[in-house]
């Protein structure tokens, strides 16, 4: 690159100010913003308060929960009714000091799901489109080096009908990092390709950002992309942040419902607790059933006998026998009838009965070589660790001023 | 008979001046049409739109009295240049650019407010000001719109009538247009020296709203703009 990044001096007075940024030397991206929406059905209210550090934040949630709008207040595309909004000491909005800049002053890099590149310019025009107020020998330079950088050189005089959609990708991240924005903002990019290119295209954003250490605020409703990117991951729903931490505190051990809903437990129960076990770290849950309840044995998590909470299974940990299982690690063997099987793409998906359903999902293969048919016997077998305890409902977040990633409330106190 | 020549020239060179003018002018009528969020934006839509139902006759009568010296538009006129705007080419050009208004507005709006918004916020989010945004992006995919507009505001002078009848009367080579060469001849019974020049005037449109509709279709297809 020959542009070098010029928010060194911001970066200095923030990371002095912010404790222990050290290794991620660069501006901090506050945003603090609440703004009514007009949503399709009903109305509601968009609350985040969360700090970006220089590297990729995930914004992740189910579509309609606000998190495209977070971009646009950021990027100054939507107006908050209130809130702050300020990369490093420099302040985009702020509604008690009067401060809204418009769009073309932020300095907020903005990749959209569309890409929205220019029909009418090749893609070198559309990269040099953000910097026309450089000098001509500079403005070419910049845009070679960015061209590279992201390996479409070759495409330089193509228009943007005339590549395919990774190309497009590479094209419009190009086009925004070329003005060395001082945040990026990116809305699904790549929703659209396949994960190779996917990946390699990651590959490049990120050693781009190793360079130009800036915060990456990335929306995407994709798993995989929030394990290969997330250093931090935001959750969000109906307009509220409800989790925020690493990928695998948030996704693994997901401890709000809302997430694991998201996330993919295809089992969530009611339980009670019956027992707690301190000195084997386990617990005992209850799970009402009909006639009669479903006794599972989960990791312990702080609550007290008779708490009530949630606990989530993927369909893919439990795991399927034809006969009664003997000499296994796993705790939790249940017996169980195949009320019904169905073939989904390449896995089959059974649901079996026993007081509760659960859905568990096999290989086309492990159907066939155990001839499941419905109304077959079968046992259920549950390794304690796969049984997720969640809090019951969405519990607000206590914003106490920037809650920092891991530090959320524990949801069984 | 012959054909009225100077008649047609000076329609010509009225209708080239029009659309001109409402091509300089249309354009931020027409972008503020198309985007802006104003509640009453539609009570400015239907004045722009007036023209194209209000009978020439009513548009030409309030021309002329708002350009008559009894109006302040009129004395300033006459205090500035020594004589009144109403049967001159000038008042003619004032006319006919109300007249034809919506015929340059519609298309033009029309083909802004179909501009991607998308393409519009990557403008302001690299740095482009409202107005770079305009002339770099908005403008050239709307190339087509412009095209239909100016072709009609021109095709539309052409062929006026009634308001150039009202606002200039019959002044030949000064206010005298094609059609009212027309009218006279029939008043006059003059069928074969009308017919002459009607032809002349539908062949003539014809062939510009030809032209001009062959070049459009290209530019329908999104192609890079050199």
């Amino acid at each position: 690159m020959s542009a070098a990044p010029t928010d060194e001096p911001a970066a200095i007075a923030v990371s002095s100010s912010a404790s222990a940024q050290n290794k991620n030397a660069g501006p901090l991206l506050e945003v603090r913003i609440r703004k009514g929406i007009a949503g399709q059905n009903q109305e509601f209210v968009l609350e985040a308060e969360f700090r970006a550090t220089p590297g990729f934040t995930i914004l992740f949630g189910p579509s309609g929960a606000g998190k495209t709008t977070v971009l646009d207040c950021v990027a100054g595309l939507a107006k908050p009714d209130s809130g702050r909004i300020a990369i490093g000491d420099r302040v985009l909005f702020d509604t008690k000091l009067g401060i809204d800049l418009p769009v073309s002053k932020r300095h907020v890099g903005y990749v959209f799901q569309s890409l929205a590149l220019f029909p009418h310019l090749s893609v070198e025009r559309n990269v040099q489109y953000g910097v026309t107020h450089l000098p001509q020998s500079e403005r070419a330079a910049r845009a070679a080096a960015i061209l590279q950088a992201f390996h479409i050189s070759h495409l330089a005089q193509r228009y943007p009908r005339e590549i395919s959609g990774g190309e497009s990708q590479r094209a419009a991240l190009a086009r925004t990092l070329v003005t060395d924005p001082a945040a990026l903002l990116l809305d699904e990019p790549l929703a659209a390709l396949d994960s190779p290119t996917k990946s390699k295209i990651i590959d490049d954003l990120r050693q781009w950002n190793q360079e130009h250490r800036i915060p990456i605020l990335y929306v995407t409703h994709s798993r995989e992309e929030v394990f290969a990117l997330g250093e931090c991951v935001i959750v969000f729903d109906g307009g509220r942040i409800v989790a925020q931490g690493t990928p695998h505190d948030v996704i693994e051990a997901p401890r709000q419902e809302t997430v694991a809903q998201l996330v993919g437990f295809e089992n969530i129960f009611d339980a009670v607790v019956e027992s707690v076990h301190p000195e084997r770290g386990t617990m005992t849950c209850r799970i009402a059933g009909e006639g009669g309840p479903v006794v599972l044995e989960t990791p312990l998590v702080r609550g007290g006998v008779g708490s009530a909470l949630r606990v989530g299974i993927r369909a893919g940990d439990i795991l399927l026998a034809t006969a009664p299982p003997v000499g296994l690690s796993a705790r939790n063997v249940i017996p169980g009838r195949i009320a019904s099987l169905e073939q989904r793409d390449v896995i089959v998906c059974a649901r079996v009965k026993y007081r509760v359903e659960m859905e568990v999902h096999l290989t086309l293969a492990a159907r066939d070589s155990l001839q499941l048919v419905p109304g077959r016997e079968v046992w259920l077998v549950i390794k304690t660790h796969s049984c997720h305890l969640m809090s019951i409902g969405i519990k607000k977040e206590t914003t106490s001023a920037f809650p920092q990633a891991g530090q959320s409330s524990h949801p069984l106190k | 008979m012959a054909i009225d020549w100077q008649a047609f020239w000076l329609t010509l060179q009225l209708a080239i001046t029009v659309s001109a003018i409402l091509l300089v002018l249309g354009l931020p009528i027409a972008w503020w049409i198309a985007f802006s969020r104003w509640r009453w934006k539609f009570l400015i839509e239907a004045v722009v739109a007036l023209p194209i139902v209000l009978p020439p006759t009513v548009l030409g009568f309030y021309v002329l009295v708002a350009l008559g010296p009894r109006s302040p538009l009129g004395r300033w006129w006459i205090a500035l240049t020594g004589h009144t705007l109403a049967f001159t080419f000038s008042g003619l050009v004032i006319g006919s650019i109300l007249y034809s208004l919506p015929f340059a507005v519609q298309p033009f709006a029309a083909s802004f407010a179909s501009v991607d918004h998308k393409l519009i916020a990557a403008s302001a989010t690299l740095g482009a000001s409202p107005l770079r945004t305009f002339f770099r992006v908005v403008a050239p995919l709307s190339v087509a719109g412009l095209i239909t507009g100016t072709a009609l505001s021109f095709a539309h002078t052409m062929g006026e009538f009634g308001v150039v009848l009202m606002v200039g009367g019959n002044i030949p080579g000064v206010t005298r247009t094609v059609s009212i060469d027309i009218f006279d001849r029939v008043q006059a019974s003059d069928y074969v020296a009308a017919n002459q020049t009607a032809l002349l005037l539908l062949a003539f449109c014809f062939a510009v709203l030809a032209v001009v509709y062959s070049v459009n279709r290209k530019a329908w297809i999104v192609r890079p703009i050199k």
